[in-house]
């Protein structure tokens, strides 16, 4: 399945929920369909793992990246370019990954007219086994904080729980029932569960809206 | 037991502070290591715990003395240029013998540097902290696992031997996410440390807590009483993993994240059938000579791999002491080496094994 619904979509969530690497996939996702397709890298909080690191994979494959002025060098300067208004409103299909919690949201609030008018879809990325977010109240308040520093409001839920390398059809299998919680306790629908793409997919095939994602975020050794 | 979760290695340091017990974190930000700091200020407030971010490394390390002479658990973490600037409030804690945990995420090199990983602050760590004879514990670890694991040990042994430990991290480690177990937590234990100036009530005789001495013979010999514990400790406390080292004929030697690299290289070269194995020190200082001494008695070569122009490689040297080649390799600056490149180095040495 494809899960993006809107021209623009912002996915945000709790730090280290892997909102960067669902925003790679995405994006690739598009180009391989033929799209224009623009990745905002929005994150102005994390100075390692983000998605400008990715820059070469992604335009490879056709993405347009518009990040940070200084991501992935020496600098500790995170400031926005002014490219980054012009490619919400241009592209077939727009990726904005923005950096974790109310403090990555800050950026997001920058932008978040240009972005009502474009009439996005808001991502909220949820990981059942990212500590600090293993509850789904837990994860609800997160939401609530970035809604607020936004100014913007979550449009549906995506499960991307995983343990990075130690994941299995039975890790994401066992996230459901607390991805559906954080359904049930914002009233917003779980749109998609992700699974690593070398899982096995005979058993995850009972998901609805299962949606396979390659590893693209990890250590230089791995 | 507590259940699989991911945690950034920032985080994990600081929560498995918590868990042993620590309650008192000061300290200042700077990238790669402020989610530490980020960390500590939303978790140390619920848990009835100090967290205060001073104007300054130089403010925090002498907070850290003022709480450790207390007797408390302490801490402070930052990153390379703020060791630096601790260096004086660190040699006044050993010379005061008081314990405390300094976690010192790396960066690039000298002066202000670089944001990137790096792990060329090995010398500072191990031989030149500060002004003065003495010496700190120094843990490596390699896994956001073995950093969650390593913070109770270096806080039980500094406590143990009445003197500072650094975690010895890299950017890598500290912003990479890995899944943890973490540890049961332990309650804090601020009273069992006799010689602490924590208030005597009228109860017993004044503590003192001082690194300055009037008498040069009263310094020499408790300098020398130091130096007696370390001797102590680098009998007992060396510790390394020894990865396929038995039958190898190349051995590298690697800590941190230059060690996750080198076993990758390792593992692509055992499958060309070159026999290269890993010393991997957990301690750099007690460093684990004693495992590297053993395996120079059937090695033909060892490779010091880091991320710096070659510092702990003189360590290797020394224990090696001449038995076989000692090589280096490195990048620096926040550069960090590729399993292809060390792959390139263990063939280019293989083909020079006999």
């Amino acid at each position: 399945m494809f899960p993006l619904e809107k021209r623009v979509t912002v996915v945000c969530g709790h730090y280290g929920t892997g909102k960067t690497n669902l925003s790679i996939n995405l994006a690739l996702d598009c180009a391989r369909m033929g799209e224009d397709t623009v990745l905002i890298d929005l994150d102005v909080v994390n100075p390692y793992f983000r998605s400008a690191d990715y820059a070469d994979v992604l335009t490879r494959n056709g993405v347009r990246v518009v990040g940070p002025n200084f991501a992935n060098t020496n600098l500790d300067t995170p400031s926005l370019p002014g490219a980054v208004r012009d490619a919400i409103s241009e592209g077939e299909r727009v990726i904005v990954d923005v950096g974790g919690d109310d403090a990555g949201a800050t950026a997001l609030g920058v932008y978040s007219r240009t972005l009502m008018e474009a009439g996005p879809d808001m991502i909220y990325v949820v990981n059942r086994y990212r500590s600090l977010t293993t509850r789904a109240e837990e994860a609800v308040g997160i939401l609530g904080e970035i809604e607020r520093t936004s100014r913007l409001r979550a449009t549906c839920i995506a499960n991307n729980s995983h343990l990075k390398r130690d994941t299995t059809e039975q890790t994401v299998l066992d996230s459901m029932g607390f991805a559906e919680e954080i359904s049930a306790l914002t009233g917003l629908p779980l749109r998609f569960t992700t699974a690593p793409r070398r899982l096995d997919f005979t058993r995850l095939n009972k998901i609805s809206n299962i949606y396979p994602v390659d590893v693209h975020v990890r250590a230089p050794w791995e | 037991m507590n259940e699989k979760v991911l945690m950034k290695g920032n985080e994990a340091i600081a929560e498995a502070a918590i868990a042993a017990g620590c309650r008192h974190f000061f300290g200042y930000p700077i990238t790669p290591q402020t989610e530490v700091a980020a960390y500590m200020s939303k978790r140390m407030p619920k848990i009835d715990g100090v967290y205060l971010q001073a104007e300054s490394e130089v403010a925090s390390i002498n907070m850290v003395l003022g709480a450790g002479a207390a007797g408390v658990r302490v801490m402070t973490s930052t990153s390379s240029p703020g060791v630096s600037l601790m260096a004086e409030g660190i040699s006044y804690l050993a010379g005061s013998d008081v314990p405390c945990l300094i976690v010192n995420v790396q960066r690039g090199g000298p002066g202000l540097g670089g944001i990137q990983p790096s792990q060329a602050d090995y010398h500072q760590a191990t031989k030149s902290t500060a002004h003065g004879d003495f010496h700190i514990l120094v843990f490596a670890p390699s896994t956001v696992q073995e950093t969650v694991d390593l913070i109770s040990t270096a806080f039980d042994l500094g406590d143990k031997y009445r003197m500072p430990a650094m975690v010895l991290s890299d950017g890598m480690l500290g912003q990479m996410m890995e899944p943890v177990v973490l540890p049961e937590p332990k309650e804090p234990d601020n009273d069992s440390k006799e010689w602490a100036a924590s208030g005597h009530q009228n109860k017993r005789a004044h503590n003192v807590v001082n690194s300055l001495y009037i008498n040069p013979q009263e310094l020499e010999s408790l300098v020398i009483a130091r130096y007696e514990r370390y001797a102590e400790i680098e009998e007992n406390h060396q510790m390394a993993e020894e990865y396929l080292a038995d039958d190898a004929d190349i051995i590298i030697v690697a800590y941190g994240s230059s060690s996750r690299v080198s076993r990758s290289a390792i593992d692509a070269a055992r499958k060309q059938g070159i026999k290269v194995g890993m010393i991997r020190p957990i301690t750099l200082w007690p460093f684990p000579k004693k495992v590297i001494s053993k395996h120079a008695e059937h090695a033909k070569a060892f490779l010091s791999v880091e991320m710096s122009m070659g510092q702990m490689v003189d360590d290797v040297r020394l224990v090696v002491n001449g038995r076989v080649p000692v090589e280096f390799y490195g990048r620096t600056g926040g550069v960090i080496p590729t399993p292809k490149e060390i792959l390139g180095e263990i063939v280019r040495i293989n083909g020079g094994v006999q």
